[in-house]
Protein backbone atom coordinates (compact mmCIF):
# COMPACT_ATOMS: atom_id res chain seq x y z
CA UNK A 1 0.00 0.00 0.00
CA UNK A 2 2.94 2.01 1.22
CA UNK A 3 5.65 2.80 -1.25
CA UNK A 4 9.14 4.70 0.32
CA UNK A 5 9.97 6.37 -2.81
CA UNK A 6 6.70 7.59 -3.13
CA UNK A 7 6.43 9.24 0.07
CA UNK A 8 9.99 10.58 -0.20
CA UNK A 9 8.65 12.58 -3.45
CA UNK A 10 5.99 13.77 -2.41
CA UNK A 11 7.79 15.07 1.25
CA UNK A 12 9.97 16.58 -0.84
CA UNK A 13 7.14 18.60 -3.41
CA UNK A 14 5.03 19.66 -0.02
CA UNK A 15 8.37 20.86 1.33
CA UNK A 16 9.21 22.88 -2.51
CA UNK A 17 5.80 24.09 -2.41
CA UNK A 18 6.32 25.95 1.07
CA UNK A 19 9.85 27.00 -0.20
CA UNK A 20 8.44 28.72 -3.46
CA UNK A 21 6.50 30.61 -0.59
CA UNK A 22 8.97 33.19 1.05
CA UNK A 23 6.28 34.98 3.08
CA UNK A 24 4.31 32.16 4.48
CA UNK A 25 7.64 31.38 5.64
CA UNK A 26 8.75 34.50 6.88
CA UNK A 27 5.25 34.86 8.83
CA UNK A 28 5.96 31.12 10.45
CA UNK A 29 9.16 32.17 11.45
CA UNK A 30 8.44 35.92 12.77
CA UNK A 31 5.03 35.80 14.39
CA UNK A 32 5.88 33.43 17.02
CA UNK A 33 8.56 35.44 18.10
CA UNK A 34 6.75 39.15 17.89
CA UNK A 35 3.86 37.73 19.83
CA UNK A 36 6.00 36.41 22.19
CA UNK A 37 8.00 39.27 22.76
CA UNK A 38 5.24 41.06 23.22
CA UNK A 39 4.22 38.89 25.82
CA UNK A 40 7.86 39.28 27.80
CA UNK A 41 7.25 43.18 27.76
CA UNK A 42 3.83 42.92 28.71
CA UNK A 43 5.13 40.90 31.60
CA UNK A 44 8.39 42.49 32.06
CA UNK A 45 8.08 42.47 35.81
CA UNK A 46 6.50 38.86 36.53
CA UNK A 47 8.87 36.69 34.96
CA UNK A 48 6.87 33.40 36.35
CA UNK A 49 3.65 34.59 35.01
CA UNK A 50 5.49 35.15 31.70
CA UNK A 51 7.30 31.89 31.90
CA UNK A 52 3.71 30.13 31.88
CA UNK A 53 2.52 31.73 29.58
CA UNK A 54 5.49 31.89 26.92
CA UNK A 55 5.47 27.91 27.61
CA UNK A 56 2.03 27.40 26.96
CA UNK A 57 2.31 29.66 23.41
CA UNK A 58 5.29 27.80 22.78
CA UNK A 59 2.50 24.73 22.19
CA UNK A 60 -0.05 26.72 20.73
CA UNK A 61 1.69 28.33 17.51
CA UNK A 62 2.94 25.38 16.17
CA UNK A 63 -0.60 23.49 16.94
CA UNK A 64 -2.28 26.36 15.28
CA UNK A 65 0.28 27.33 12.30
CA UNK A 66 0.16 24.14 11.06
CA UNK A 67 -3.50 23.66 11.01
CA UNK A 68 -3.87 26.65 9.15
CA UNK A 69 -1.25 25.32 6.71
CA UNK A 70 -2.28 21.91 6.43
CA UNK A 71 -6.08 22.53 5.97
CA UNK A 72 -5.56 24.99 3.53
CA UNK A 73 -3.10 22.75 1.30
CA UNK A 74 -5.37 19.63 1.34
CA UNK A 75 -8.54 21.62 0.55
CA UNK A 76 -6.37 23.20 -2.59
CA UNK A 77 -5.59 19.45 -3.35
CA UNK A 78 -9.29 18.87 -2.82
CA UNK A 79 -10.45 21.77 -4.99
CA UNK A 80 -7.49 21.86 -7.91
CA UNK A 81 -8.02 18.41 -9.08
CA UNK A 82 -4.61 17.67 -8.52
CA UNK A 83 -5.30 15.30 -5.34
CA UNK A 84 -7.78 13.54 -8.47
CA UNK A 85 -4.89 13.35 -10.47
CA UNK A 86 -2.66 11.70 -7.47
CA UNK A 87 -5.52 9.38 -7.17
CA UNK A 88 -5.02 7.83 -10.46
CA UNK A 89 -1.05 7.12 -10.28
CA UNK A 90 0.00 5.08 -8.09
CA UNK A 91 0.04 6.61 -4.95
CA UNK A 92 -1.33 5.45 -2.12
CA UNK A 93 -3.70 7.60 0.63
CA UNK A 94 -1.16 6.82 2.95
CA UNK A 95 1.67 8.38 1.12
CA UNK A 96 -0.07 11.37 1.28
CA UNK A 97 -1.00 11.41 4.48
CA UNK A 98 2.20 10.43 5.81
CA UNK A 99 3.73 12.95 3.17
CA UNK A 100 1.92 15.81 5.02
CA UNK A 101 2.48 14.93 8.08
CA UNK A 102 6.57 14.71 7.81
CA UNK A 103 6.56 17.47 5.45
CA UNK A 104 4.39 20.50 7.76
CA UNK A 105 5.91 18.38 10.82
CA UNK A 106 9.71 19.29 9.21
CA UNK A 107 8.68 22.72 8.85
CA UNK A 108 7.19 22.84 12.10
CA UNK A 109 10.08 21.70 14.26
CA UNK A 110 12.69 24.41 12.28
CA UNK A 111 10.13 26.66 13.63
CA UNK A 112 9.56 25.24 17.39
CA UNK A 113 13.64 25.83 17.21
CA UNK A 114 13.99 28.93 15.99
CA UNK A 115 11.02 30.32 18.74
CA UNK A 116 12.18 28.53 21.14
CA UNK A 117 16.05 29.46 20.87
CA UNK A 118 15.06 33.38 21.05
CA UNK A 119 12.75 32.70 23.90
CA UNK A 120 15.31 30.86 25.78
CA UNK A 121 18.20 33.48 24.85
CA UNK A 122 16.53 36.64 24.59
CA UNK A 123 13.55 36.48 26.77
CA UNK A 124 14.51 34.69 29.71
CA UNK A 125 12.37 31.55 29.31
CA UNK A 126 13.70 29.16 32.38
CA UNK A 127 11.65 25.96 32.67
CA UNK A 128 13.34 23.25 35.32
CA UNK A 129 13.73 20.57 32.19
CA UNK A 130 15.29 21.02 29.13
CA UNK A 131 14.57 22.58 25.84
CA UNK A 132 14.31 19.48 24.08
CA UNK A 133 11.49 18.57 25.41
CA UNK A 134 10.14 21.81 24.95
CA UNK A 135 10.80 21.58 21.16
CA UNK A 136 9.62 17.95 20.77
CA UNK A 137 6.20 18.75 22.74
CA UNK A 138 5.88 21.54 20.30
CA UNK A 139 6.60 19.31 17.47
CA UNK A 140 4.12 16.86 18.82
CA UNK A 141 1.95 19.53 18.96
CA UNK A 142 2.45 20.74 15.50
CA UNK A 143 1.78 17.28 13.85
CA UNK A 144 -1.43 17.26 15.79
CA UNK A 145 -2.47 20.75 14.45
CA UNK A 146 -1.30 19.03 10.65
CA UNK A 147 -3.53 15.76 11.67
CA UNK A 148 -6.95 18.04 12.60
CA UNK A 149 -6.26 20.29 9.54
CA UNK A 150 -6.33 17.51 7.09
CA UNK A 151 -9.12 15.82 8.61
CA UNK A 152 -10.89 19.26 8.73
CA UNK A 153 -10.38 20.26 5.71
CA UNK A 154 -13.29 17.32 4.04
CA UNK A 155 -16.27 19.77 6.02
CA UNK A 156 -14.72 23.16 3.87
CA UNK A 157 -15.46 23.49 0.29
CA UNK A 158 -13.58 27.01 -0.13
CA UNK A 159 -10.50 28.72 1.48
CA UNK A 160 -13.00 31.12 3.05
CA UNK A 161 -14.46 28.25 5.01
CA UNK A 162 -11.52 26.37 5.85
CA UNK A 163 -9.85 29.99 7.61
CA UNK A 164 -12.77 29.87 9.67
CA UNK A 165 -12.61 26.35 11.37
CA UNK A 166 -9.44 27.86 12.83
CA UNK A 167 -10.75 29.66 15.70
CA UNK A 168 -13.95 26.94 15.82
CA UNK A 169 -11.02 24.17 16.71
CA UNK A 170 -8.38 26.16 18.12
CA UNK A 171 -9.37 28.61 20.10
CA UNK A 172 -11.59 26.90 22.64
CA UNK A 173 -8.80 24.62 23.16
CA UNK A 174 -6.71 27.33 23.83
CA UNK A 175 -9.06 28.89 26.36
CA UNK A 176 -9.71 25.86 28.60
CA UNK A 177 -5.94 24.87 28.52
CA UNK A 178 -5.32 26.25 31.45
CA UNK A 179 -3.79 29.50 29.57
CA UNK A 180 -6.24 32.21 31.64
CA UNK A 181 -7.84 30.25 34.54
CA UNK A 182 -6.06 26.64 35.68
CA UNK A 183 -8.02 23.69 34.45
CA UNK A 184 -9.11 22.92 38.63
CA UNK A 185 -10.38 26.15 39.16
CA UNK A 186 -12.60 26.36 36.53
CA UNK A 187 -16.58 24.98 36.72
CA UNK A 188 -16.41 21.02 36.93
CA UNK A 189 -18.28 21.26 33.33
CA UNK A 190 -15.71 23.85 31.50
CA UNK A 191 -12.92 21.21 33.16
CA UNK A 192 -14.91 18.04 31.31
CA UNK A 193 -14.60 19.87 28.36
CA UNK A 194 -10.75 20.18 28.74
CA UNK A 195 -10.53 16.82 29.50
CA UNK A 196 -11.53 15.58 25.72
CA UNK A 197 -9.52 18.53 24.38
CA UNK A 198 -6.05 17.03 23.05
CA UNK A 199 -4.71 20.39 23.80
CA UNK A 200 -5.06 20.13 27.26
CA UNK A 201 -2.82 17.05 27.38
CA UNK A 202 0.30 18.85 25.26
CA UNK A 203 0.07 22.17 27.69
CA UNK A 204 0.22 19.48 30.66
CA UNK A 205 2.93 17.85 29.34
CA UNK A 206 5.02 21.02 28.53
CA UNK A 207 4.21 22.40 32.02
CA UNK A 208 5.89 19.33 33.62
CA UNK A 209 8.81 20.05 31.79
CA UNK A 210 8.56 23.32 33.33
CA UNK A 211 8.64 22.02 36.92
CA UNK A 212 10.81 19.30 36.64
CA UNK A 213 14.17 18.64 35.66
CA UNK A 214 13.68 14.92 35.40
CA UNK A 215 10.93 13.41 32.89
CA UNK A 216 8.53 12.92 34.86
CA UNK A 217 5.02 10.05 34.42
CA UNK A 218 2.78 12.71 33.98
CA UNK A 219 4.65 14.16 31.38
CA UNK A 220 4.82 10.60 29.60
CA UNK A 221 1.27 10.14 29.94
CA UNK A 222 -0.03 13.53 28.25
CA UNK A 223 2.64 13.16 25.59
CA UNK A 224 1.29 9.57 24.99
CA UNK A 225 -2.66 11.10 24.93
CA UNK A 226 -1.69 13.61 22.37
CA UNK A 227 0.54 10.76 20.03
CA UNK A 228 -2.77 8.83 20.17
CA UNK A 229 -5.11 11.39 19.17
CA UNK A 230 -2.57 12.37 16.61
CA UNK A 231 -2.98 8.65 14.91
CA UNK A 232 -6.68 8.53 15.52
CA UNK A 233 -7.26 12.46 13.52
CA UNK A 234 -4.54 11.13 10.72
CA UNK A 235 -6.99 7.56 10.87
CA UNK A 236 -10.14 9.68 10.57
CA UNK A 237 -7.97 12.20 7.88
CA UNK A 238 -8.17 9.04 5.79
CA UNK A 239 -11.31 8.19 6.14
CA UNK A 240 -12.24 11.52 4.36
CA UNK A 241 -9.87 11.26 1.47
CA UNK A 242 -11.53 9.07 -1.11
CA UNK A 243 -10.70 7.82 -4.11
CA UNK A 244 -13.74 7.69 -5.99
CA UNK A 245 -16.35 10.51 -6.09
CA UNK A 246 -19.91 11.59 -6.92
CA UNK B 1 -9.04 -5.47 -32.68
CA UNK B 2 -8.94 -5.90 -29.06
CA UNK B 3 -10.53 -3.35 -26.86
CA UNK B 4 -9.06 -1.55 -24.37
CA UNK B 5 -12.05 -0.41 -22.23
CA UNK B 6 -15.22 -1.80 -22.21
CA UNK B 7 -17.90 -0.08 -20.78
CA UNK B 8 -21.50 -2.27 -19.68
CA UNK B 9 -24.97 -0.48 -18.61
CA UNK B 10 -22.87 2.62 -16.83
CA UNK B 11 -25.35 4.53 -14.47
CA UNK B 12 -24.17 6.99 -13.02
CA UNK B 13 -26.21 9.97 -11.34
CA UNK B 14 -24.77 13.16 -9.58
CA UNK B 15 -27.39 14.74 -6.60
CA UNK B 16 -30.72 13.50 -7.62
CA UNK B 17 -29.97 13.17 -11.55
CA UNK B 18 -28.52 10.57 -13.52
CA UNK B 19 -26.41 12.10 -15.81
CA UNK B 20 -25.40 8.68 -17.74
CA UNK B 21 -27.96 6.13 -18.78
CA UNK B 22 -26.68 3.04 -18.87
CA UNK B 23 -24.30 3.31 -21.22
CA UNK B 24 -22.49 0.56 -23.03
CA UNK B 25 -19.64 0.84 -25.70
CA UNK B 26 -15.75 -0.61 -26.36
CA UNK B 27 -12.77 1.36 -26.94
CA UNK B 28 -10.27 -0.30 -29.25
CA UNK B 29 -7.13 -0.32 -28.03
CA UNK B 30 -3.83 0.93 -30.35
CA UNK B 31 -6.50 3.66 -31.41
CA UNK B 32 -7.41 7.49 -30.90
CA UNK B 33 -11.20 7.23 -29.80
CA UNK B 34 -12.72 10.98 -30.11
CA UNK B 35 -15.63 11.64 -27.32
CA UNK B 36 -17.78 14.37 -28.83
CA UNK B 37 -20.86 16.00 -27.45
CA UNK B 38 -22.23 19.18 -26.03
CA UNK B 39 -21.10 20.79 -22.92
CA UNK B 40 -23.06 19.01 -19.70
CA UNK B 41 -23.63 15.86 -22.21
CA UNK B 42 -21.19 13.02 -19.17
CA UNK B 43 -18.50 13.51 -21.12
CA UNK B 44 -15.95 14.04 -18.29
CA UNK B 45 -18.34 11.64 -16.15
CA UNK B 46 -17.82 9.19 -18.49
CA UNK B 47 -14.08 9.69 -18.54
CA UNK B 48 -13.55 10.11 -14.65
CA UNK B 49 -15.10 6.76 -14.66
CA UNK B 50 -12.53 5.02 -17.20
CA UNK B 51 -9.88 6.19 -15.16
CA UNK B 52 -11.85 4.91 -11.60
CA UNK B 53 -12.55 8.12 -9.72
CA UNK B 54 -16.29 8.31 -10.36
CA UNK B 55 -18.17 6.93 -7.84
CA UNK B 56 -20.72 4.70 -10.26
CA UNK B 57 -24.65 3.55 -9.35
CA UNK B 58 -24.38 0.72 -11.63
CA UNK B 59 -22.41 -1.22 -14.38
CA UNK B 60 -19.11 -2.20 -15.18
CA UNK B 61 -16.06 -0.64 -16.34
CA UNK B 62 -13.39 -2.96 -17.36
CA UNK B 63 -9.89 -1.23 -18.40
CA UNK B 64 -7.29 -3.63 -19.88
CA UNK B 65 -9.06 -6.69 -18.53
CA UNK B 66 -9.64 -5.30 -14.91
CA UNK B 67 -12.06 -2.96 -13.41
CA UNK B 68 -11.11 0.63 -13.67
CA UNK B 69 -9.16 2.17 -10.55
CA UNK B 70 -7.66 -1.23 -9.57
CA UNK B 71 -4.43 -0.69 -8.33
CA UNK B 72 -2.59 -2.47 -11.09
CA UNK B 73 -4.13 0.31 -13.64
CA UNK B 74 -2.86 2.95 -11.77
CA UNK B 75 0.59 2.56 -13.03
CA UNK B 76 -0.68 1.98 -17.14
CA UNK B 77 -3.04 5.37 -16.89
CA UNK B 78 -2.42 8.56 -17.68
CA UNK B 79 -5.12 10.96 -16.89
CA UNK B 80 -5.40 14.80 -18.41
CA UNK B 81 -8.72 16.57 -16.42
CA UNK B 82 -10.10 19.35 -17.89
CA UNK B 83 -9.27 22.42 -15.90
CA UNK B 84 -5.51 21.80 -15.24
CA UNK B 85 -4.50 20.25 -12.41
CA UNK B 86 -0.96 20.86 -11.41
CA UNK B 87 0.86 22.70 -8.48
CA UNK B 88 0.61 26.72 -9.50
CA UNK B 89 3.30 27.16 -6.66
CA UNK B 90 5.71 24.27 -8.56
CA UNK B 91 7.87 24.83 -11.33
CA UNK B 92 6.95 23.26 -14.54
CA UNK B 93 9.98 20.57 -14.40
CA UNK B 94 9.14 20.54 -10.43
CA UNK B 95 5.60 19.33 -11.15
CA UNK B 96 6.28 17.09 -13.93
CA UNK B 97 9.59 15.37 -11.99
CA UNK B 98 6.89 14.68 -9.47
CA UNK B 99 4.32 13.21 -11.34
CA UNK B 100 7.29 10.87 -13.03
CA UNK B 101 9.00 10.47 -9.44
CA UNK B 102 5.41 8.65 -8.78
CA UNK B 103 5.90 5.89 -11.88
CA UNK B 104 9.25 5.62 -10.52
CA UNK B 105 10.98 7.45 -13.67
CA UNK B 106 13.29 10.40 -13.20
CA UNK B 107 15.00 13.47 -15.18
CA UNK B 108 15.38 11.69 -18.19
CA UNK B 109 11.57 11.54 -18.87
CA UNK B 110 10.68 14.17 -17.10
CA UNK B 111 12.63 16.67 -19.58
CA UNK B 112 11.80 14.54 -22.81
CA UNK B 113 7.70 15.22 -22.19
CA UNK B 114 8.46 18.85 -21.23
CA UNK B 115 10.18 18.69 -25.05
CA UNK B 116 7.14 16.77 -25.72
CA UNK B 117 4.67 19.57 -24.85
CA UNK B 118 6.37 22.41 -25.60
CA UNK B 119 7.19 23.79 -22.81
CA UNK B 120 11.10 23.59 -22.60
CA UNK B 121 11.42 27.65 -22.55
CA UNK B 122 8.99 27.42 -19.45
CA UNK B 123 10.39 24.68 -17.63
CA UNK B 124 12.23 26.79 -14.55
CA UNK B 125 8.70 28.96 -14.51
CA UNK B 126 6.39 28.68 -11.78
CA UNK B 127 3.12 27.60 -13.04
CA UNK B 128 1.22 30.34 -12.17
CA UNK B 129 3.12 32.93 -14.41
CA UNK B 130 2.08 30.69 -17.15
CA UNK B 131 -0.43 31.60 -19.88
CA UNK B 132 -3.81 29.49 -19.65
CA UNK B 133 -2.90 27.58 -23.14
CA UNK B 134 0.90 26.54 -21.58
CA UNK B 135 -0.52 25.43 -18.04
CA UNK B 136 -2.87 22.67 -19.62
CA UNK B 137 0.30 21.95 -21.17
CA UNK B 138 1.82 21.34 -18.09
CA UNK B 139 -0.86 19.54 -17.10
CA UNK B 140 -0.83 17.38 -20.18
CA UNK B 141 2.99 16.59 -19.66
CA UNK B 142 1.69 15.15 -15.88
CA UNK B 143 -0.19 13.01 -17.88
CA UNK B 144 2.15 11.90 -20.39
CA UNK B 145 4.61 11.40 -18.38
CA UNK B 146 4.62 7.36 -17.04
CA UNK B 147 4.44 6.73 -20.65
CA UNK B 148 0.88 5.10 -20.13
CA UNK B 149 -0.79 2.50 -22.22
CA UNK B 150 -4.27 3.85 -21.67
CA UNK B 151 -4.12 7.90 -22.19
CA UNK B 152 -7.67 9.82 -21.17
CA UNK B 153 -7.63 13.11 -22.14
CA UNK B 154 -10.38 15.69 -21.79
CA UNK B 155 -10.11 18.54 -23.97
CA UNK B 156 -6.42 18.81 -24.24
CA UNK B 157 -6.76 21.16 -27.07
CA UNK B 158 -8.46 24.16 -25.52
CA UNK B 159 -6.72 27.24 -25.42
CA UNK B 160 -3.75 25.99 -27.86
CA UNK B 161 -3.15 28.01 -31.02
CA UNK B 162 -3.58 26.21 -34.39
CA UNK B 163 -0.01 25.58 -34.85
CA UNK B 164 0.53 23.52 -31.30
CA UNK B 165 -2.47 22.43 -31.58
CA UNK B 166 -1.84 20.48 -34.70
CA UNK B 167 2.00 19.39 -33.15
CA UNK B 168 0.00 17.82 -29.93
CA UNK B 169 -2.24 15.70 -31.99
CA UNK B 170 1.04 14.30 -34.30
CA UNK B 171 1.89 13.67 -30.87
CA UNK B 172 -1.07 11.87 -29.92
CA UNK B 173 -1.26 10.14 -33.15
CA UNK B 174 2.62 9.16 -32.79
CA UNK B 175 1.54 7.77 -28.89
CA UNK B 176 -1.19 5.59 -30.87
CA UNK B 177 1.22 4.46 -32.95
CA UNK B 178 3.35 3.26 -30.21
CA UNK B 179 0.45 1.00 -29.03
CA UNK B 180 -1.14 3.20 -26.52
CA UNK B 181 -4.89 3.91 -26.18
CA UNK B 182 -6.01 7.21 -26.57
CA UNK B 183 -9.51 8.41 -25.46
CA UNK B 184 -9.82 12.63 -26.34
CA UNK B 185 -12.72 14.59 -25.52
CA UNK B 186 -12.70 17.50 -27.86
CA UNK B 187 -15.48 20.61 -28.99
CA UNK B 188 -13.84 20.97 -32.05
CA UNK B 189 -14.76 18.89 -35.38
CA UNK B 190 -11.59 19.34 -37.58
CA UNK B 191 -10.39 17.48 -34.47
CA UNK B 192 -12.81 14.73 -34.60
CA UNK B 193 -11.61 14.14 -38.12
CA UNK B 194 -8.39 12.93 -36.77
CA UNK B 195 -9.52 10.68 -34.99
CA UNK B 196 -9.87 6.45 -35.74
CA UNK B 197 -13.68 6.68 -33.73
CA UNK B 198 -16.10 8.58 -32.70
CA UNK B 199 -17.92 8.32 -29.59
CA UNK B 200 -20.72 10.61 -29.89
CA UNK B 201 -22.44 11.26 -26.82
CA UNK B 202 -25.59 13.50 -25.62
CA UNK B 203 -28.19 13.81 -22.95
CA UNK B 204 -26.10 10.79 -20.96
CA UNK B 205 -26.58 8.33 -24.01
CA UNK B 206 -23.82 7.19 -26.82
CA UNK B 207 -25.94 8.49 -29.98
CA UNK B 208 -23.08 7.30 -32.47
CA UNK B 209 -20.34 4.68 -32.38
CA UNK B 210 -17.94 4.75 -35.71
CA UNK B 211 -15.46 6.05 -37.94
CA UNK B 212 -15.69 9.64 -38.95
CA UNK B 213 -16.61 8.46 -42.10
CA UNK B 214 -19.03 6.08 -41.49
CA UNK B 215 -20.73 8.78 -38.75
CA UNK B 216 -20.82 11.79 -41.54
CA UNK B 217 -22.26 9.13 -44.00
CA UNK B 218 -25.26 8.19 -41.27
CA UNK B 219 -25.74 12.00 -40.64
CA UNK B 220 -25.96 12.49 -45.03
CA UNK B 221 -23.30 14.71 -44.97
CA UNK B 222 -19.59 15.37 -45.65
CA UNK B 223 -19.27 18.18 -43.10
CA UNK B 224 -18.42 16.53 -39.38
CA UNK B 225 -19.89 20.18 -37.93
CA UNK B 226 -22.89 19.25 -40.13
CA UNK B 227 -22.77 15.82 -38.93
CA UNK B 228 -22.49 16.29 -35.35
CA UNK B 229 -25.07 19.10 -35.54
CA UNK B 230 -27.90 16.92 -37.11
CA UNK B 231 -26.79 14.00 -34.65
CA UNK B 232 -26.83 15.80 -31.72
CA UNK B 233 -30.64 17.26 -32.90
CA UNK B 234 -31.32 13.63 -33.69
CA UNK B 235 -32.39 13.91 -37.14
CA UNK B 236 -29.56 11.94 -38.89
CA UNK B 237 -29.96 11.15 -42.40
CA UNK B 238 -32.53 7.45 -41.44
CA UNK B 239 -35.23 10.40 -40.10
CA UNK B 240 -35.61 12.50 -42.78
Amino acid sequence: MMSVRILASTTERILRQLLHDRRTIALMLVVPIVLLSLLYFMYEDQPVVFNRIALIMLGVFPFTIMFLLTSIAVLRERTSGTLERLFTTPMGKLDLLFACGIAFGLAAAFQAAVTAALAYLLLDLDTAGSAGWVILIAVTNAVLGVALGLFFSAFARTEFQAVQFMPVVVLPQVLLSGLFVARDQMAGWLEAISNVFPMTYAVGALMEVGANSETTATMWRDLGIVVGVVALALILGAATLRRRTP
Amino acid sequence: MASAVEIRDLVVERGTQEVLHSVSAEIRSGLVTGLLGPSGAGKTTLMRAIVGVQLVKSGQVTVLGRPAGSPELRRTMGYLTQSPSVYSDLTVRENVRYFASLYGLGADETDRTIVDVGLEDQARQLVSTLSGGQRSRASLACALVGQPEVIVLDEPTVGQDPVLRDELWRRFRKLAEDGATLVVSSHVMDEANRCDRLLLIRDGSIIADDTPAAVKQAAGTDDLDEAFLRLVRGQGAVDQ
